[in-house]
């Protein structure tokens, strides 16, 4: 379970975690449930079909290799009654045509027997013995290997059939020879209305051989077996010669049927049958179900396989795409509202700027009349002694003075901020330009055991950009990672990287007090300072984030409170053409 | 030097006229462009300091008409609206620009680069 858990951290969603919420400016859009809907629509969509498909297709398998059995089955059984009905009426046929033919002083001379008994061997085959027996059942006339002269058959079925139908195939019995065998009986009548029985005794094994030369695999079996069910012929599995067979004995029919059963361990398995003309007997073919469908069982098993294998990888297309497609949607989603967060930051820098330079503006001309003014009275307290004695006079219209000097600063760096300059882009090098404004610092780095490190390959590309503007932008978080360093010394890092898309990124990395989260979030608007009342303007990083803009850069804040700040500006390595477009603050 | 102050801020060009008189310079003073295109054309002025936006027209328009009657004259705009525009045009015009407040100090040495003196 934790394995599985494990497998879907790894594989889940990026969105997965992401609650919808209707809160200004979270995510609105519930891509778990859009997910998993995706994922069961196209899975219904795709795998129905293909289970429809599998479900016909296996139905019409089966349907067509159960049927291709029960025909092969019809038609071994079919062919080896034909062969078995040939057998007995060729030798039936042979008897008719010796009575026919022969004198019936011939059939009762015994040389003359065995001289016709060989010949019959030796012509047809199959024979053992041949005997004639008159009206009252007794063989007067025997030629064959048993002693069998003077036997009484009156009681016999055969002899009872002959006389009653004028032939008789039997069945298999043992008979006074205690040995299987079959008799076929032919009535010859007399014209004085008394009649002999010519009776010939069949080896059994030449139907024996009939049957056993049938291609069969090992567990299927052919026997005869007759009308009362016992079986006539070896049966390999389902029962002795002479005993009844356990299978169930079918009704006539005259054609060849094949059902399906059981056999008495409870296996399935199919029965071709045929009842074999003029005979007592029933072929029986009996084959195991398990064995005449394994080419199934391959089949299915084949099918099943392509069924499972499909479906996964049915599942994990689905589940990619659909992870793709949303992962991508979660994106854009993402991009658009950072996107929107910024425009918003943007406009409101921008309208923030405007309503601060329009403010400067009209600041101004009253602070040039309190300027002029004070200095004029200044100028005037100078002319005369009495009042250049009075210093504190003095000092309150310096204090004035200075107030006035203070405000004219702050509107001038407002303008700075909102007022649109045309940069000069030419080549620069980047260390040099970071190098010239470290070169400010180096004392107070020395004096505040602030220790600078720069890293800055050797390979960084020539930047085309506006010297000033990165000079400035530098001097800012520069000047603002010193003031966030304490006096007990520090340690600021100015790290340079080629970016893949054409960009330069320069990290500003100090390990000061920090920036809270709540900060950093304003920490680009105009007049928002942290440094209270050591006299910040909070326009420095309005203006540096002003500045990176109009060179087509960008800027962000990594901050914990406590551990340090880095300043992240991403400048294009060709700010060249695009300044036109930026309109930033105007 | 004879100097002449140009801006509608009465309470502004009327200090700053006696803060350079103060300081030497022979400064006269106007809050409207007509007294001021009068005046320039009647008294031979070195210099004029213009407000770059008076409500009759702007300092550019006063200068142009100036420049018809005394064609030497140095200029020097102020201006509390301070932009680019003001900057362009203030330096296309080969005129210096300042912006309000400033110390006199800083006017006081942009008029003698002006009268290269």
């Amino acid at each position: 379970m934790k394995k599985l858990q494990h497998l879907f951290a790894k594989i889940k969603p990026k969105f997965w975690d992401i609650r919808p919420s209707k809160a200004r400016d979270q995510i609105l859009f519930n891509y778990r449930k859009v997910w998993l809907i995706s994922i069961f629509m196209l899975t219904v969509v795709s795998l129905v079909p293909l289970i429809m498909f599998m479900i016909f297709n296996f139905r019409l398998a089966h349907e067509a290799i159960q049927e291709e059995n029960r025909m092969r089955t019809a038609r071994l059984t079919s062919n080896t009654r034909r062969t078995i009905a040939y057998f007995l009426e060729e030798r039936l046929d042979a008897l008719r045509f010796i009575i026919q033919e022969k004198p019936l002083r011939t059939l009762m001379n015994y040389e003359e027997l065995i001289y016709l008994l060989r010949n019959l061997q030796m012509g047809f085959g199959g024979y053992i013995d041949i005997g004639m027996i008159d009206s009252y059942g007794t063989q007067i006339n025997y030629a064959g290997p048993f002693d069998l002269q003077g036997k009484n058959y009156s009681n016999q079925h055969c002899f009872i059939r002959a006389v009653k139908d004028g032939a008789c195939v039997s069945d298999v019995f043992l008979g006074y020879r205690k040995l299987p065998h079959m008799i076929i009986a032919l009535k010859l009548p007399r014209q004085d209305g008394s009649f002999y029985i010519l009776r010939t005794t069949l080896d059994i094994q030449k139907l024996i051989q009939i049957l056993s030369s049938l291609e069969l695999s090992e567990n299927s079996d052919a026997f005869l077996c007759n009308l009362d069910g016992f079986i006539q012929t070896p049966s390999k599995y389902y029962g002795e010669i002479l005993k009844k067979v356990h299978l169930p004995i079918p009704k006539y029919s005259p054609h060849t049927q094949v059902i399906e059963a059981t056999d008495k361990t409870g296996n399935p398995i199919l029965i071709g049958y045929a009842y074999i003309q003029n005979s007592p007997f029933i072929l029986m073919l009996v084959k195991q179900s398990k064995e005449i469908m394994k080419g199934w069982y391959t089949l299915r098993d084949q099918m099943i396989w392509l069924f499972c294998g499909s479906s996964i990888i049915i599942l994990i297309v689905i589940f990619g795409m659909s992870t793709f497609m949303l992962d991508r949607v979660y994106d854009a989603d993402q991009t658009r509202l950072k996107a929107m967060e910024r425009l918003e930051g943007s406009s409101r820098l921008i309208s923030v700027g405007r309503l601060a330079a329009g403010v400067a503006h009209e600041i101004n001309n009253p602070l040039a009349v309190i300027n002029e003014n004070a200095g004029l009275l200044k100028d005037l307290f100078n002319l005369k002694k009495e009042y250049k004695r009075d210093e504190q006079m003095m000092e309150l219209i310096d204090a004035v003075l200075e107030s006035v000097e203070r405000c004219g600063e702050i509107t001038r760096q407002l303008l700075g901020f909102a007022r649109h300059f045309e940069p000069e882009v030419k080549p620069l090098q980047l260390k040099r330009v970071l190098s010239e404004v470290l070169s400010f610092h180096r004392k107070e780095a020395l004096y505040r055991n602030i220790s600078i490190n720069m890293d800055i390959p050797e390979d960084i590309p020539v930047i085309y950009s506006d010297h000033g503007s990165l000079q400035q932008i530098f001097l800012n978080l520069i000047n603002n990672a010193f003031q966030a360093m304490s006096d007990n010394g520090g340690r600021l890092d100015i790290i340079a990287n080629k970016q893949e898309n054409d960009t330069i990124a320069i990290s500003i990395r100090d390990n000061g007090c920090g920036i809270s989260s709540e900060d950093q979030k304003k920490i680009f608007e105009p007049f928002f300072t942290t440094k209270g009342l050591k006299g910040g303007t909070g326009l420095g990083l309005s203006i540096t984030y002003g500045l990176v803009r109009k060179l087509n850069g960008d800027i962000s804040v990594q901050s914990k409170n406590g551990e340090g700040t880095t300043f992240t500006v991403t400048l294009p390595i060709n700010s060249k053409g695009d300044f036109q477009n930026e309109n930033l603050a105007r | 030097m004879k100097i002449l102050l140009v801006d509608d801020e009465e309470k502004f060009i009327s200090r700053l006229a006696e803060r350079l008189k103060l300081r030497g310079f022979d400064a006269d003073w106007t809050t409207t462009c007509d007294g001021a295109i009068l005046k320039a054309g009647t008294e031979k002025y070195d210099l004029a300091v213009l407000d770059v936006k008076m409500p009759c027209m702007s300092g550019i328009e006063i200068k142009k008409r100036i420049m018809q009657r005394a064609p030497n004259m140095k200029f020097i705009f102020v201006t509390g609206h301070g932009s680019e525009e003001d900057y362009d045009m203030g330096t296309k015009e080969g005129s210096f620009y300042i912006i309000k407040p400033f110390k006199i100090e800083t006017l006081v040495e942009k008029i003698e680069q002006a009268l290269n003196l």
